[in-house]
């Protein structure tokens, strides 16, 4: 483990000039220093670490990327078979690698040997498998020497970072060490560096944004290379066939995903506006002590809870009633309304202690004007209350609605896997996020249209959920204002 | 004020109307109101419903998967079918595999059968193999390597029932169910019945559904949860380690140290907008960023961990922020008072008296992690893979594992109703943990809860 | 208005409106109020005086039973509306409210329009037949309330733009709409301005020709301009009670004149 290591020697060079930054300025004498004896540590500590673990990790991100990179211009065009990708390619190359090293470790092979045996002359499948590493097809030549350019360019990368992590890290130390005489600022000198790290700490939210608009975007734009765009906004089938030939349109998705979002709405507002209601106007302290966190227990029961409680529960329950023994509207026990009712359930808590804390941002003095008035208190709730606090709930509702659309496990299992159009609300549809893991749970090759098409579709959640999310936030927080 | 002297007069009102007798429109509004009141507690009391009916469904369902069927039968070891070499060498018994006792199982059962005097149609030792779990041969076995002195004798022992008879003893299998059934037959059913009777087969806790790996799709009897158990601890050791001291330091930056800029706007929105990304976008982020891009390792509780921990961000920090905020202006202008620091004021002062809530925003956080599902489907943390016990904190790590969850949601996709009771079963494991996750903080809360 | 002389007005003969008699009540285990019995008079303007958490606005807030809404809120004794007991289990206090207005201290007009702050009280009690005779009484009560030159053009302007002194008398117009018997006033000009106080105080003087109005206030000038009887309490004691001239020049008990003449507040 090279890395270990070399993450275990900067924090040793670290302690090191904590204790020589330390004792520099104590054993000094004379004039009192500027700061604390430790701050001098902390000083030189910090000048080892920071620029090392940076430089660490900025490695480690960039070289596989690079070194694939390499590779791939190495392997060019011809080394891919008819109907495979460079991707696939690419991957037997790192196996390849990976085995090499291994029966490197292994000591069945020297290392000079690993880089220079050929295809020709040698089974690099049989001496791999003497290691342990199965592969699943006989290597090629260009396979095996670019998985061999593939050990050689990392090997040179490893030796070159850990080379430069470790100058980094001396020389930081050095730096440092230098530093600590009693006339320099140390403790400023740290807190800068502290609040520098608070501060990259804070811009990880920046980076996770980015991250995730980079990773579908990217995809995205890959898939509408292989795939139309035209074809995945206009088409009103939706029909995947791992063979190729598929019909990836979105409109069906889409409707099932606002038709089970409708009906979990229409189950979750009200028992959760009223439940609010009740809570925050009439409830006792003693009632509200135990129903509210008793109704939140519902919101801490994870999704996959409620997957498993529509598909063996609630499908069956609906199925006896609604189905070929009842009424004769349901087919299977996987339904919109399975999954909708079961998602109305899982936000109830969502909506009520949302609305819980918006109504109770009413101020008291309203209360009292209409009371004073001699309204009752059901006229003051419905007349004063519940339109003072509209904004705000229309803000809840938006959330609420955006958890429902963005809701992966209580669809996957409870509203079926056919994708249609329908206005049955016992029919079986399906959702964009049960799309999305079907699609990339799959057998599928990952750089195919009907993989793929899962980055376009979590591209579309994302951007509706956001749009939901900005503007409800907006709501709320503007609501808030009001009342402060 | 001339508007008003303009009205004055006599008091507008008519005969004053008694206090103690409602009018009749007071009377139409007394009962609106209680409609109304009405309605609010019909609203908590479905919801309360709803909640009663989720936990019955759970215990109801999941708890027979604590009880485990096993035929208890004395079964003779016998040497020249596992030792033929006679020396007793583990090497050479190791190299009987469970096909060597196979035999000796079914023959086993037979025998008892017989002993028992159970009239049965069953000529052959092999028909007993409907009763008996694919799965018993190698328990066997391993018993027998790890003790070798055992050959030779007849050890009491107790057999794990196949998957069919589990189901026929908790009535999940009847007599009806079974005729299209091609692993079990009703004469098999006989005998289960019978051998019942004396306690030959019984039921006892299922410890190996806590602490064992996943199984093949035709094992149910087999399967426990503890391997993906250890894949959500590695996970969580992750998130803790991670998302605590990054959460705690960005919420440090935002409530004390940020200035009042469009950019500090920025990032704050980002939060607030991440916290209410769904769960699915960071398994495609995870997809994308770690396994796509930096090529870790794919089914890795380190890349689910990594995964989490962007995901719980937001909820760290928001929860932070607010203890921070909590803790009193003045608090802050004593330590700079007395010549801190703004840095020290905080690390020294408002970071400790913040800390409970913290942590207990980090613990819920922890348990929102601990139940989530939908990213670590897209990582590849499903599926039949958590079949052995990683070996080492790095492997712990880094080599392919399930977690509680998308092991939950693996037995739930499989075909046999016998993996629905494990599925059932999982959960109330979970719920137990996140049970004591939520307890701990609201201990917590409650004994440092400052009111300011 | 400011230095008006302290004016001798004879109100003896207005008949009583509310009589409290040995009148406790309890906040949880504080008692807040103790014996206290009083008899208000109609068409007369009452102050209500003393330092701060003397009990003054409790015992207003027990005259509506406004204290009902607090839960662990407890009054004992008699009070008495035209000789019927307010606490009596048959009186519904919605009903009760409606004869016994109320103004807050901070103004609180809802989130409507102007218009529809005066209608709500109308409303609610179906006071009004048809539209047009909505409009009546919101333009009466407006009047009545001194604030209808300033907002008739805009009765469909949200409440909660006007001035707080506009507020404050769409307040009194809001309460006067469901005409009620009894204006209670809990400090209606603490959150004013002189100029706005000087206003409503000239408006309190107004409505007293057709309601009894009972006023608390921190001010001893207000209280002394505005009101006819005074009474003064002090630690949950009703201490004096009389006419106000009486009470300002020639108080009988010696806490009332230390408090009078700022020994104590």
């Amino acid at each position: 483990m090279p890395v270990l290591w070399l993450f275990l020697i900067v924090l040793a060079l670290a302690a090191i000039g904590f204790i020589a930054g330390r004792m520099r300025v104590t054993s000094a004498g004379g004039k009192r220093p500027h700061s604390l004896p430790n701050y001098y540590g902390w000083n030189v500590a910090m000048k080892v670490m920071v620029p090392a673990y940076l430089a660490l990790v900025v490695w480690l991100l960039a070289q596989p990327f690079l070194v694939n990179s390499q590779v791939v211009g190495m392997l060019g065009d011809r080394a891919v078979p008819e109907g495979s990708t460079i991707g696939l390619v690419m991957s037997d190359v790192r196996r390849v690698a990976d085995g090499l090293d291994a029966t490197v470790a292994q000591g069945l092979m020297t290392s000079e040997e690993a880089n220079s045996i050929r295809t020709e002359f040698t089974d690099v499948r049989d001496r791999l498998g003497e290691a342990g590493v199965a592969l699943g097809s006989n290597v090629s030549s260009e396979v095996l020497s670019a998985a061999q350019t593939y050990r050689t360019l990392n090997a040179t990368g490893n030796f070159w970072m850990s080379t430069v992590v470790i100058l980094l890290a001396v020389g930081g130390l050095a730096w440092g060490i230098t530093q600590s005489h009693g006339s320099f600022r140390a403790r400023n000198s740290v807190e800068t560096g502290v609040r520098i790290i608070l501060l990259s700490a804070a811009m990880l939210a920046i980076l996770t944004t980015i991250g995730i608009v980079l990773s579908l975007v990217g995809n995205t734009w890959h898939f509408f290379q292989i795939y139309p765009a035209s074809k995945f906004f206009g088409s009103f089938t939706w029909s995947p066939s791992f063979g190729g030939g598929s019909e990836l349109g979105i409109w069906p998705l889409l409707w099932g995903t606002l038709y089970i979002s409708i009906i979990a709405l229409i189950v979750a507002v009200p028992i959760g506006l009223f439940a609010a209601v009740y809570l925050s106007e009439y409830a006792g302290p003693r009632m509200r002590a135990w129903a509210k966190p008793l109704l939140e227990v519902l919101a801490g029961i994870p999704t996959i809870v409620y997957g498993l409680f529509a598909l063996l529960t609630v499908g069956p329950l609906l199925l006896s009633v609604f189905g070929r023994d009842g009424l004769g509207w349901m087919q299977a026990g996987t339904a919109v309304m399975t999954a909708g009712l079961v998602m109305g359930i899982m936000l109830i808590p969502f909506v009520s202690s949302l609305s819980d804390d918006i109504i109770n941002s009413v101020p008291q003095s309203l209360r009292d004007g209409s009371y004073g008035l001699g309204a009752t208190q059901s006229e003051t709730i419905k007349q004063v209350i519940l339109p003072a606090a509209l904004p705000g709930i229309v803000g809840a509702v938006l959330l609420a609605a955006s958890r429902a659309i963005g809701e992966t496990m209580i669809v996957v299992f409870g509203a079926g896997a056919a994708a249609r159009l329908s206005l049955n609300p016992f029919d079986a549809m399906t959702t964009v996020t049960a799309k999305i893991v079907s699609q990339l749970t799959g057998d599928a090759d990952f750089a195919s249209p009907e993989a793929l098409v899962a980055f376009a579709l979590g591209m579309t959640l994302f951007i509706i959920t956001l749009g939901l999310n900005v503007f409800a936030l907006y709501i709320v927080r503007k609501y808030r204002e009001q009342y402060e | 004020m001339t508007d008003a002297t303009s009205q004055g007069g006599a008091r507008p009102s008519g005969p004053s109307t008694r206090l103690t007798a409602a009018d009749s429109r007071t009377k139409k509004r007394n009962a609106s109101e209680k409609r109304f009141r009405a309605y609010g507690l019909a609203a908590i009391g479905t919801g309360l419903f709803f909640l009663v009916v989720l936990l019955t469904s759970i215990i109801s369902n999941g708890s027979t998967a604590f009880m485990q069927t096993f035929i208890e039968v004395p079964v003779y070891l016998d040497p020249e079918a596992l030792d033929p070499n006679g020396n007793r060498d583990p090497a050479d018994i190791s190299k009987v595999s469970t096909f060597g006792y196979n035999p000796l199982i079914q023959n086993a059962v037979f025998e008892q059968v017989q002993d028992k005097g159970i009239a049965t149609d069953y000529e052959d030792a092999g028909d007993m193999k409907a009763l008996i779990s694919a799965s018993a041969a190698a328990q066997l076995r391993d018993r027998v390597i790890a003790n070798p002195d055992l050959i030779g004798e007849t050890v009491d022992f107790q057999i794990l029932a196949s998957s069919r008879v589990d189901g026929y003893l908790k009535g999940r299998v009847g007599r009806d169910s079974i005729t299209q059934d091609r692993n079990i037959d009703a004469g098999h059913l006989d005998i289960v019945d019978a051998l019942r009777e004396d306690g030959t087969v019984h039921k006892s806790f299922n410890f190996a559904f806590i602490t064992g790996a996943d199984a093949s799709e035709s094992r149910p009897e087999q399967a426990g949860l503890g391997v993906s158990m250890l894949g959500s601890f590695f996970m969580m050791l992750v998130v803790l380690f991670l998302a605590l001291p990054i959460g705690v330091a960005a919420s440090i930056y935002l409530e004390e140290f940020a200035p009042q800029n469009k950019f500090t706007d920025f990032i704050e929105v980002n939060i607030s907008n991440l916290a209410a990304v769904p769960s699915i976008v960071f398994g495609i982020l995870g997809l994308a960023a770690f396994i796509q891009f930096a090529h870790l390792p794919q089914s890795a509780p380190l890349v689910g961990g990594l995964t989490l921990t962007l995901m719980t961000l937001p909820t760290i920090v928001i929860s932070t922020r607010a203890s921070l905020k909590a803790v009193p202006p003045s608090i802050r202008d004593a330590a700079l008072g007395v010549g801190a620091s703004k840095m020290q004021s905080v690390f020294h002062h408002v970071l400790p008296l913040a800390m409970p809530g913290i942590l207990t925003g980090t613990i819920i956080g922890l348990a929102q992690a601990l139940g989530e599902t939908a990213p670590l489907l897209l990582i590849g943390m499903v599926g039949y893979i958590a079949t052995n016990y990683p070996e080492g904190v790095i492997s712990g790590f880094m080599s392919p594992n399930s977690a509680m969850p998308a092991q939950i949601y693996e037995w739930a996709k499989r075909a046999d109703p016998a993996y629905y009771e494990r599925a059932w079963g999982g959960i109330i494991i979970l719920l137990v943990f996140l049970l004591v996750m939520n307890v701990i903080a609201i201990v917590l809360r409650r004994k440092f809860e400052r009111r300011w | 208005m400011y230095d008006a002389p302290l004016r001798k007005t004879d109100v003896e003969a207005n008949e009583i409106k509310i009589s409290a008699k040995d009148v406790q009540v309890f906040y949880g285990d504080n008692h807040a109020i103790k014996d206290v019995s009083v008899e208000l008079q109609d068409k007369t303007v009452t102050a209500f005086i003393g330092p701060s958490g003397c009990g003054k606005s409790t015992f207003l807030r027990c005259l509506n039973r406004m204290n009902d809404t607090i839960d662990v809120c407890r009054v004992e004794g008699l009070i008495a509306l035209d000789g019927e007991d307010i606490y009596d289990k048959r009186v519904d206090p919605v009903q009760l409210r409606a004869k016994v207005g109320m103004v807050f201290q901070k103004p609180n007009p809802f989130p409507k329009s102007i218009y529809d702050n005066v209608a709500y009280g109308p409303r609610i009690h179906g006071l009004a037949k048809n539209k047009a005779e909505l409009d009546d009484i919101v333009e009466k009560a407006l009047r009545r309330g001194a604030i209808w030159n300033e907002v008739k053009d805009r009765l469909h302007a949200p409440g909660t733009g006007l001035s707080g002194g506009q507020q404050q008398r769409l307040c009194i117009a809001r309460a006067v709409a469901t005409e009620p018997e009894v204006l209670l006033m809990d400090e209606p000009c603490s959150a004013l301005d002189p100029i706005a106080t000087a206003q409503v105080e000239e408006l309190i003087d107004e409505l007293r020709t057709n309601y009894s109005v009972v006023i608390v206030t921190h001010s001893m000038q207000q209280a002394a301009r505005v009101s006819q009887k005074t009474a003064f309490f002090h630690l949950g004691n009703l201490v004096e009670y009389g006419e106000t001239s009486q009470i300002f020049t020639n108080p009988v008990d010696s806490r009332t004149e230390s408090y009078i003449t700022g020994r104590i507040g």
